[in-house]
């Protein structure tokens, strides 16, 4: 039960103008524009996109600079703003295999066909602070070994399909062919969940889910609590064509593209009287260059899949309730944060029972 | 490689160099325990050889010269990091010749041309645990080793033959260390477990996330689990290595085309090369 | 002359004022199945904890002798000594199975734990002596590859007491073993009990509300009340005349359940 807030409509209004205050920082500092956070800070949006599940980098951009980088606030305000757009239509599924390749590895053979690309990432770097970057003008012209960084516009693959590298494993019947579900009806921001869900349900809330959870979780399978003997299968990133079904036209219209990050994992094989030892599957999809998010994704999925393979329920990633129930930052840091609303009524009732519990042990004491 | 300033010689401070060689002599002193040591954070991530890397910076020295492979090759992306990462901080010599190293750091494979005496092994190591996916908690695996209590080890050996056939683990074998301690050698494919046996060689083992040191001395038993109607045995390949012929190396497999058209070739690449007459 | 194998002077481990086990004494003889009876609270299963090893007493003695006619002093043995007594002369079979079996690993692998525990390294003889123990506690030995997540609740009460007794433990500790089950499955299940307890010459120890199962196994009997054993004697006489007050009323419970 709450107490309502009294008397505090001056002290929000003053809180708001102290906020913009702290948001804007010294004004002698240029502000932010929404170009520089999109351009310079494009991972950040990446990740509030993911779990604000709206892909709109500019809109991003703006909650990150109202939220001052706070990723849980931005993504929170990106969601607030989602949830009042009307709705005009789905898309036709995206295929990952048309994806125009930015970066594409695999950690099982040494090489596949269509090649390991490294592209952009951080994994080869040291984490030497760069002191070159603190000051400001850094010329990249001048730089020496200026690579050809490819995009998708000129990536290697033309038209033609890149297979997964995990389709060389099926062919053989080393690996699980992929689950085919029913494309899930369910839309988790517009029902709510319910127990047991369907793994399309699954991924969704893994989808959005809070990268550092589904991160943490994700490790605690590596490190025995949930039996996931996982191997990079593929991991590649790049620009998906996206198309959506218009009934007046009768066919998929294109309307752009979206860049992804797409993981399939290759987990111990699993096999009973029945049914050879197979390698097992676990899948993460996210979108821009979201690569943490979509491996810890992946191995989360195969976790969860204790139902499918007959596998007990041990730990903490392999319960889908739990899982499920606490990946979303949004209401986790909600109710965290209710903490701070007034509980005086509540904690009341709570002295003076505790004050009778200990005056009765007194009397009781004292007979 | 141009100097980087700013930092010690091979980016660690020499107290930390310090106090990992004192869980080195530890570990040295007592084969195959696991000694926890105050790892740091490094510029590289968890899980990418931030413990070999630690190990290693704390024992090079001037005068040494250092192999790092990665899947038994020196031109694996990982490898090539963290050579050039002591090339830069240390500015140490390197080398791609086992023969030629002092100190070899390696991720998941030992090199094939046997190691002498005075050479250093480091390995990178993800998890040092040996029980740990049969008993996640630490308090519990601790109690286990420091008792003995390793008969679950077996039943992990037993439920593969049981459901396989055989022992169905063919990387990061467990071992047993000079007859004490059950030891995890990293996820080395269990071909390289011999190898490890009465190695002239020291070997180092460094867990940088889970902040552990481990070894192996010169000359020290090292006997992989198994049971006595089922013994231990390597993988061997049909065919041999399609470049240079070995018939007694791991082979990797190449995926060379789209319709699944495979190749088979050594994955010591310094080996394979110097067996091919290409070693420079 | 023989002697008890385990003697308990004085144990006490008091979890609140008058709340566990209070000054208790008692005799374990070779070969004799003990029953310790008394309601849920009466400190039946502290005293079991303490007996076995699992909890250690605030004060009194305990002492165990071993086929070795080792004499153990079980309030200052070593966690190692202990533990190596839990896996060698000792058995506990828990009153919910799944707390003394490894769900995911086979039936056989459960049984054959302890004989690789105590250094046995040979597959197939490990093997054949999970069959045989399948078979002496009435489970099909083709189903030694299953899981015990997939039997039923009575089978796998027998898989945890076949896996306690392969290593012929000489002092078994029974938690309420028929606890969770059907009343015609525990039946069925006393009946192997007491035909390997018979048959193996070992010593239990068995704690249960349960009159009709401390009359089945029991040849002796402790009643406990408040954390202290208020009767004690042959278990026909214990139940049949009753001097407690307290045991009266749960010999009459039993009277009216039947």
């Amino acid at each position: 039960m709450y107490v309502a807030v009294k008397g505090g409509e001056r002290a929000i209004e003053q809180a708001h103008t102290l906020l913009a205050e702290m948001r804007r920082g010294d004004p002698s500092v240029p502000e932010l524009t929404l170009e520089q956070i999109q351009n310079q800070m494009s991972l950040a949006v990446d990740r509030v996109m993911n779990e604000g599940s709206l892909f709109d980098p500019e809109l991003a951009a703006l909650a990150i600079k109202q939220a001052q980088g706070d990723m849980i606030e931005a993504i929170f305000l990106l969601r607030a703003y989602r949830t009042t757009l009307p709705r005009h239509g789905n898309s036709t599924p995206i295929q990952t295999g048309q994806m125009r390749i930015i970066r594409r590895i695999s950690a099982v053979f040494k090489d596949v066909p269509g090649g390991q690309l490294l592209g952009p990432t951080y994994d080869y770097t040291h984490r030497l602070l760069d002191f070159q970057l603190a000051v400001n003008a850094v010329d990249t012209e001048d730089d020496e070994s200026e690579p050809e960084v490819p995009t998708a516009t000129e990536s290697a693959s033309d038209d033609s399909e890149l297979a997964a590298v995990l389709s060389i494993l099926e062919n053989e019947g080393l690996v699980e062919a992929p689950p085919v579900g029913e494309a899930s009806e369910t839309d988790i921001t517009r029902t709510p969940l319910e127990f047991p869900a369907d793994r399309a349900t699954r991924l969704q809330a893994l989808a959005r889910g809070d990268e550092g959870f589904v991160l943490a979780l994700a490790y605690s399978t590596q490190r025995g609590y949930g039996r996931n003997h996982p191997f990079a299968g593929e991991i590649r990133s790049g620009a998906v064509p996206l198309a959506m079904e218009v009934e007046e036209l009768g066919y998929a219209l294109p309307v752009g593209e979206l860049l992804m990050t797409e993981c399939e994992m290759i987990n111990q094989f699993e096999g009973s009287a029945e049914v050879p030892p197979t390698f097992t599957r676990g899948y993460g999809l996210q979108v821009g260059l979201s690569e943490r998010k979509a491996m810890s994704m992946a191995l989360l999925d195969r976790s969860l899949r204790t139902q499918e393979f007959d596998e007990e329920v041990e730990s903490a990633a392999q319960d889908e309730e739990f899982v499920l129930a606490h990946c979303d930052n949004v209401e986790a840091w909600g109710f965290v944060s209710h903490l701070k609303l007034p509980h005086y009524v509540d904690f009341q009732s709570e002295l003076e029972l505790i004050r009778r519990l200990r005056a009765q042990r007194e009397a009781d004491g004292d007979e | 490689m141009s100097e980087l300033t700013g930092y010690n010689f091979a980016y660690l401070d020499e107290q930390t160099k310090r106090m990992i060689r004192r869980g080195l002599l530890k570990a040295v002193a007592v084969p195959g325990l696991q000694v926890p040591f105050g790892g740091r954070e490094m510029p590289l991530p968890y899980g990418w050889g931030t413990g070999g890397i630690q190990v290693t910076a704390a024992i090079i020295g001037d005068d040494d010269c250092l192999k790092v492979i990665d899947q038994g090759a020196d031109d694996t992306t990982n490898a090539v990091s963290i050579r050039r990462f002591f090339a830069k901080t240390a500015q140490v010599a390197t080398t791609e010749v086992t023969e030629d190293a002092s100190i070899i750091q390696t991720r998941h494979r030992i090199p094939e041309t046997p190691l002498v005496s005075g050479q250093i092994l480091v390995y990178q190591v993800p998890i040092p645990e040996p029980l740990r996916f049969i008993e996640p908690r630490e308090t519990e695996t601790r109690k286990m080793h420091a008792l003995s209590e390793y008969g679950v080890m077996h039943v992990k050996l037993y439920e593969d033959i049981a459901q396989f056939g055989q022992i169905a683990t063919a990387y990061a074998y467990p071992v047993m260390v000079n007859g004490r301690y059950v030891m995890d050698p990293s996820p080395i494919p269990k071909f390289d477990n011999p190898k490890m046996h009465q190695n002239p060689a020291l070997q180092l083992f460094g867990a940088g996330r889970e902040k552990r040191l481990y070894a192996v001395p010169p000359y020290t038993d090292v006997v992989s689990l198994d049971f006595e109607d089922h013994p231990f045995e390597i993988q061997r390949w049909d065919g041999v290595c399609e470049l240079c012929g070995a018939d007694d190396t791991f082979l990797d497999e190449v995926v060379v085309d789209d319709q699944g058209a495979r190749m088979f070739v050594c994955s010591d690449t310094h080996h394979c090369r110097s067996r091919r007459g290409e070693d420079a | 002359m023989r002697e008890p194998i385990l003697t308990a002077r004085d144990v006490t481990r008091e979890y609140a004022p008058g709340q566990g086990c209070l000054g208790v004494s008692l005799d374990v003889w070779p070969g004799e199945v003990l029953g310790i009876v008394g309601e849920s609270g009466s400190g039946k299963s502290t005293l079991l904890r303490l007996l076995s090893g699992q909890e250690s007493p605030d004060s009194g003695t305990l002492q165990f002798i071993d086929r070795h006619q080792t004499v153990w002093d079980l309030c200052s043995s070593s966690e190692s000594d202990l533990r190596y007594l839990g896996r060698t002369e000792f058995g506990i079979i828990h009153q919910n199975p799944r707390d003394g079996l490894r769900l995911r690993i086979s039936a056989g692998g459960n049984i054959g734990e302890r004989l690789m525990g105590v250094g046995e390294r040979h597959y197939g003889d490990i093997r054949a002596e999970a069959e045989k123990w399948l078979a002496e506690v009435e489970i099909d030995p083709s189903r030694i590859d299953d899981r015990p997540a997939v039997f039923s609740g009575g089978m796998q009460q027998r898989l945890q007491i076949a896996r306690n007794l392969v290593t012929h433990p000489k002092l078994v500790f029974m938690d309420e073993p028929t606890g969770g089950l059907d009343v015609s499955v525990q039946a069925k299940l006393l009946d192997t009990l007491k035909r390997l307890v018979h048959d193996l010459g070992i010593s239990v120890v068995i704690v249960t509300h349960d009159m009709g199962v401390a009359r089945l196994l029991a040849d002796r009997l402790l009643v406990m009340k408040s954390g202290q054993v208020i009767e004690s004697g042959l278990t026909d006489q214990v139940l049949d005349d009753p001097h407690a007050a307290y045991t009266q009323q749960l010999v009459a419970s039993i009277l009216q359940v039947n």
